[in-house]
């Protein structure tokens, strides 16, 4: 049954070879659409056969590893030489995520019918969402660090391909520049972004290498046995694989890029830039949780940035306008959560929330994509307002994952965030401090939550009925919606916590995964008893004062708003420009970048160090080139001479040598 | 001293292409002998013998008394081979009917030059070697000039005749040198007692004139001098033939001798291989850049290939030996690629033969344009195409067999032919111009390409297919 894993890879290649090759001369979007979709659907449907297979193993049982070929291929009788295949590991663990990737990125292929509906590039952003679920799941499905790199690479060559989709097209910066600026700027920031991340990746894969001898992830975790906890290469190595996950899931220092990435159509937004992509670095560290394990500073870091990424981001979506935004800034919160959960040790919390966060972080995108839609291209929720009328199905499924983030309970978020929180608080790794950020950061979600879902739905309409006339979504993006909110509401019952006197079956799936990591770190499960209750009631005390709190101020008290804004005026000009990170990075590294660059690179070094040596070389390659040919004269004569020379100097070398 | 029927049927490509020329020229010689008949056959006995070929990749067996090696080192080099002439069969075809100079016989010529090819690299005698190099040579001078009407054709035919004699002569020589010293001419016996022989002068001396004698065939530096002359006079499917098939036969020959039977690592033969490797790499690279005609430029080309290659052999580990068979079969498709699209473009008087006539070559022609870019990458050694993998690993094998410096030589000097290989690469897509093809091109002609390009590409994504195949007969 393992060896129809590659078949879920094979099914998004092939559609974008035709797609890539034929789709211009399609022209008929039903074919196109049904086509893109259609080959994750296979995939989908192969993934699950593949998970129901795996259902009625016995846990030890639950892997597979199937290699096409060797990629890198080395000499016999070289064991040192490391050998690297195009080979897929089907485990708990990437069965999880090419489940989510697939069944996700299925239903936004199906909306992106609907959504790009009368787009000229229709086949070409089909052509390129084929290609980036090919790339993702080489990531998740890879069974070895190159292979998942080639997958990193190339989601990330998708999300700058998609970024600056419509190339052609400006959009607004916000914050410090309210000016414009061209969608290709957006796709190039985060392709510059990543490579700083993806450097880090690749020093990383150079230490394994030297350390290792081996690039797959069973060699490398077989061997890791022997290395001391806490020593310095397993310091290393974790910490350059988390420069290379904070640049792809837009954590502090590297989550600039996000925000801005939200310039490509909304599907991509929903799609690479919450549901999916975004998430590889917490997979990374969930894959490579036993390296972790053996860097307990590493797992400091990591929890740190992770809480501090959640608590920032979520401050900046408080004050945000644009529909977008807000939720690019809620996903850098919710991923900074995920880290948190991968810092304290609890890798199984951090993928739950990835699975959950799959599902209302999509819905919701795919929700504000849909009033975009109906609003022509508006995307200022100062100038919405009482669209819950226009667009009932939008608001009620919009207003379920608004609800699911917040983290009431049953919705799914709940049970994912609160496990994360109750790990903050009760693991080894953990600590009071880490919690009191994450719950806050809880508050302040569901108050920009609320303020998002009041400003866009409730209230008056603040939109000119002259230009918008608001109009529900097609049957292609609405589907989607009700299939995502339904997730939404039950997909936290997964992992419901022993405590809650559910099975927690997510744990038990992930268990042989992080089993090693968990021996390492000598984890014990703590059972709080009653602190456990007091703090789950707590977090929903948090989320409903938060949702509370935005009811009052947006609905109830508008003028409140309006009060605050000008008595904390300093406060509200931090948030709004985004902690003047981007003005920051603009002056430290841009601008600096840009002008050493131009002055010592170009003009110092380049035009006259570097130019004047290979012209020069060249120059003197040529010159020699038009001396020697004049060797060759024609003359056969000629040439057994030089022949015979030839021979005088190899005798004379092997005689007197 | 009998032979047997396993014999034969183990010899099965040999035999069945030996058996192909023979009818092919009863067939030719009837009265209204049809040459298209003599084409298709010619083109089924190689498509045979590569299936042969193919279905006895798994072991090597000796067969003829200890004479001739079959199967495993050997059908990989029929693989090549038969490729090679198929290629070659098909691209000649239209040329020589442009010319109106299309004969059966030069299929004839070419299958028997194959023959030739398969005996070198299946020889384990240095006398069945002789045979297999004369065999080769004699059909190659033949179809050097095959275009009687043309002096460039004729000339080039007499100086790759006389300097090809010239070298067979020292060729000869070696061999009576190694025989003298070692008593006999059976490889399999002269590589049991290599450790002694290695310290006798007048071995080395045998030895070294086999390397000279070798080199010459792959034309290596010094004794390349009659490459692009010849290279440039013959028609072109001839050359394409010339630098592919009989450049691998040629270094089929090379490893049988210097890997395979003598262990030259560290010895001073060894030091000598490598001289000539980086003085190929360096001469035919720098040379090619002052080329203007495509067939001269190639013609350099092939002889830094050669040094590329030279560095497996230097090496002479069995890393060198898996990295040069990769390299050959990459070189033959990616140069069988590159000559057979320049010969659909030149015209009957040898113009359209240089990178001006290439302008906007793109626009015109986008599918044949861009399966010469592959080609040319290809040769440039670019990832992700096949030549990439067979310039890494040659070199891998020179770095590890301690000879760093000729590694630093070979990509160094790949570094300037990435000049050459991508100036045409420029010359067709940024130059304005409207070359194109003037004649139509065969749908097979043009399928057959498409297929080199597709290979080309595979073998770059996918490059174990082949090592993996050259892998298996090392488990001997």
């Amino acid at each position: 049954m393992f060896s129809f894993a590659p078949t879920i890879v094979l099914f998004p290649l092939l559609g974008f070879l035709f797609l890539g090759l034929f789709g211009a001369r399609l022209r008929n979007e039903k074919l196109i659409g049904i086509l893109g979709s259609g080959t994750v659907g296979l995939s989908f449907l192969v993934a699950v056969a593949l998970f129901i297979h795996m259902l009625g193993l016995e846990p030890d049982q639950r892997k597979g590893i199937v290699e096409l070929f060797s990629w890198i291929g080395t000499f016999t009788g070289t064991a040192s030489s490391v050998n690297v295949s195009v080979a897929y590991q089907v485990d708990q663990l990437s069965i999880l995520m090419t489940l989510v990737v697939t069944g996700v990125g299925f239903l936004i292929h199906v909306y992106s019918i609907g959504y790009m509906h009368g787009d000229p590039g229709f086949w070409r952003f089909f052509t390129y969402l084929n290609l980036f679920i090919f790339a993702m799941l080489n990531l998740v499905l890879a069974d070895n660090f190159l292979l998942m790199f080639l997958g990193w690479e190339g989601v990330g060559l998708c999300s700058y391909l998609l970024i600056g989709f419509w190339y052609d097209r400006k959009f607004d910066v916000g914050g410090y520049a309210p000016g414009k600026a061209w969608t290709n700027d957006a796709a190039k920031k985060a392709f510059i972004v990543n490579r700083i991340g993806d450097f880090g990746f690749l020093l990383a894969m150079f230490l394994i290498v030297v350390q290792f001898e081996s690039l797959s992830f069973d060699a490398v975790f077989g061997r890791v046995s022997v290395m001391t906890p806490g020593s310095d290469v397993m310091i290393w190595i974790t910490l350059l694989l988390f420069l290379g996950a904070t640049g792809k899931s837009a954590q502090i220092p590297l989550f600039v890029w996000l925000p801005d990435a939200m310039a490509g159509p909304t599907p991509v937004s929903a799609l690479i830039h919450a549901a999916t992509m975004v998430t590889a670095g917490v997979y990374m560290v969930a894959r490579c949780s036993i390296l972790f394990a053996l860097a307990p500073a590493t797992l400091q870091v990591v929890a740190v940035i992770g809480a501090l990424t959640a608590i920032m981001a979520a401050t900046i979506g408080l004050v945000q306008n644009d529909i977008k935004k807000v939720l690019a800034y809620s996903t850098v919160s919710q991923l900074g959560y995920m880290f948190l959960a991968m810092g304290v040790a609890a890798f199984t919390a951090g993928i739950f929330h990835v699975v959950t966060h799959a599902f209302f972080k999509a819905l919701l995108f795919l929700g504000s994509g849909a009033v975009i839609h109906g609003m022509h291209d508006e995307q200022d929720i100062q100038k919405m307002g009482g669209l819950k009328k226009y667009l009932p199905v939008t608001y009620k499924t919009f207003l379920i994952g608004a609800i699911a983030i917040a983290g009431i309970p049953p919705f799914a978020g709940f049970f994912s965030k609160d496990e994360i929180l109750w790990k903050a608080f009760s693991s080894d790794q953990g600590s009071v401090l880490l919690w009191a950020i994450a719950a806050a950061g809880a508050g302040v979600t569901a108050f920009y939550m609320f303020r998002l879902v009041i400003l866009t739905f409730e209230g008056k309409e603040r939109f000119d009925h002259h230009h918008a006339h608001p109009h529900e979504a097609p049957k292609t993006m609405t589907v989607p919606l009700i299939v995502l909110a339904f997730l939404s509401v039950v997909g936290g019952f997964i992992g419901v916590p022993e405590s809650l006197m559910g099975g927690n079956a997510l744990e038990h799936w992930l268990e042989p995964i992080f089993a090693p990591a968990m021996t390492t770190l000598r984890a014990t499960p703590h059972h709080g008893g009653i602190t456990e209750y007091l703090l789950m009631a707590l977090s929903v005390g948090i989320a409903v004062a938060g949702i509370y709190g935005a009811r009052t101020v947006y609905m109830k008290r508008q003028e409140l708003a309006d009060a605050w804004r000008s008595k904390y005026r300093r406060t509200y000009q931090v948030l709004w420009n985004k902690y003047y990170v981007d003005e920051a990075y603009d002056t430290l590294f841009v601008r600096s970048t840009v002008k050493a660059s131009e002055t010592v690179l170009w003009r110092g070094l380049d035009v006259s160090v570097i130019d004047w040596l290979v012209n020069a070389s060249a120059q003197g390659v040529a010159w020699l080139s038009s001396k020697v040919r004049l060797i060759q004269t024609g003359f056969a004569q000629r040439y057994a001479t030089i022949f015979v020379g030839g021979i005088v100097l190899v005798l004379f070398w092997l005689m007197f040598k | 001293m009998e032979i047997t029927i396993s014999d034969l049927w183990q010899s099965a490509p040999m035999v069945s292409l030996t058996l192909t020329g023979l009818v092919a020229l009863l067939v030719e010689s009837m009265k209204g002998g049809r040459t298209t008949a003599v084409y298709g056959l010619s083109l089924a006995g190689c498509a045979l013998a590569f299936v042969f070929s193919l279905w006895s990749l798994g072991s090597e067996v000796i067969v003829f008394n200890g004479m001739i090696l079959q199967g495993g080192y050997a059908s990989y080099f029929s693989m090549v081979f038969t490729s090679s002439a198929f290629f070659t069969i098909v691209l000649s075809r239209p040329y020589m009917q442009r010319l109106h100079r299309e004969q059966g016989v030069l299929y004839i010529l070419i299958l028997f030059a194959t023959v030739g090819m398969m005996l070198m690299a299946s020889a384990m005698d240095l006398i069945i070697l002789f045979l297999g190099i004369e065999l080769m040579s004699v059909c190659l001078y033949v179809l050097t000039g095959f275009v009687r009407t043309k002096v460039t054709s004729n000339e080039s035919a007499v100086k790759y005749f006389l300097l090809g004699a010239f070298a067979t002569g020292f060729l000869l020589y070696g061999i009576a040198l190694v025989y003298g010293t070692a008593g006999t001419t059976n490889l399999k016996l002269i590589s049991q007692s290599f450790a002694q022989l290695s310290g006798n002068s007048l071995f080395l001396m045998g030895a070294g004139l086999l390397v000279i004698a070798f080199s010459f065939k792959v034309a290596a530096v010094p004794f390349h001098m009659w490459a692009p002359d010849v290279y440039e006079g013959a028609p072109t499917p001839v050359t394409a033939f010339m630098s592919t098939g009989a450049k691998a036969a040629a270094f089929a020959a090379f490893v049988t001798v210097f890997i395979r039977t003598f262990a030259i690592t560290g010895t001073p033969i060894s030091e000598v291989v490598a001289f000539i490797a980086a003085a190929s790499m360096i001469l035919g690279n720098v040379t090619a850049i002052a080329q203007s005609n495509l067939k001269r430029m190639l013609a350099y080309s092939s002889i830094a290939h050669a040094g590329y290659m030279l560095s497996g052999i230097a090496a002479g580990s069995a890393e060198g030996e898996t990295g040069i068979l990769f390299y050959l079969a990459a070189y033959t498709l990616m140069n069988m690629g590159a000559f057979g699209i320049i010969s659909w473009v030149e015209q009957q008087d040898d113009t359209k033969l240089t990178f001006d006539d290439y302008a906007g070559f793109s626009a015109q022609r986008p599918v044949v344009a861009a399966m010469l870019s592959v080609f040319m990458f290809s040769l440039a050694g670019i990832p992700p195409f096949a030549g990439f993998f067979g310039k890494y690993y040659v070199f891998l094998a020179a770095v590890k067999a301690d000879l760093v410096w000729l590694a630093v030589i070979g990509v160094l000097t790949s570094v300037i032919s990435v000049y050459y290989y991508l100036r045409l690469v420029m010359v067709m897509y940024f130059r304005d111009g409207n070359a194109t093809i003037e004649e139509r091109v065969p749908g097979f002609a043009f399928a057959v390409i498409g297929v080199i390009a597709a290979l080309v590409i595979l073998l770059g994504l996918y490059p174990s297919l082949v090592v993996d195949i050259s892998k298996t007969f090392f488990k001997l």
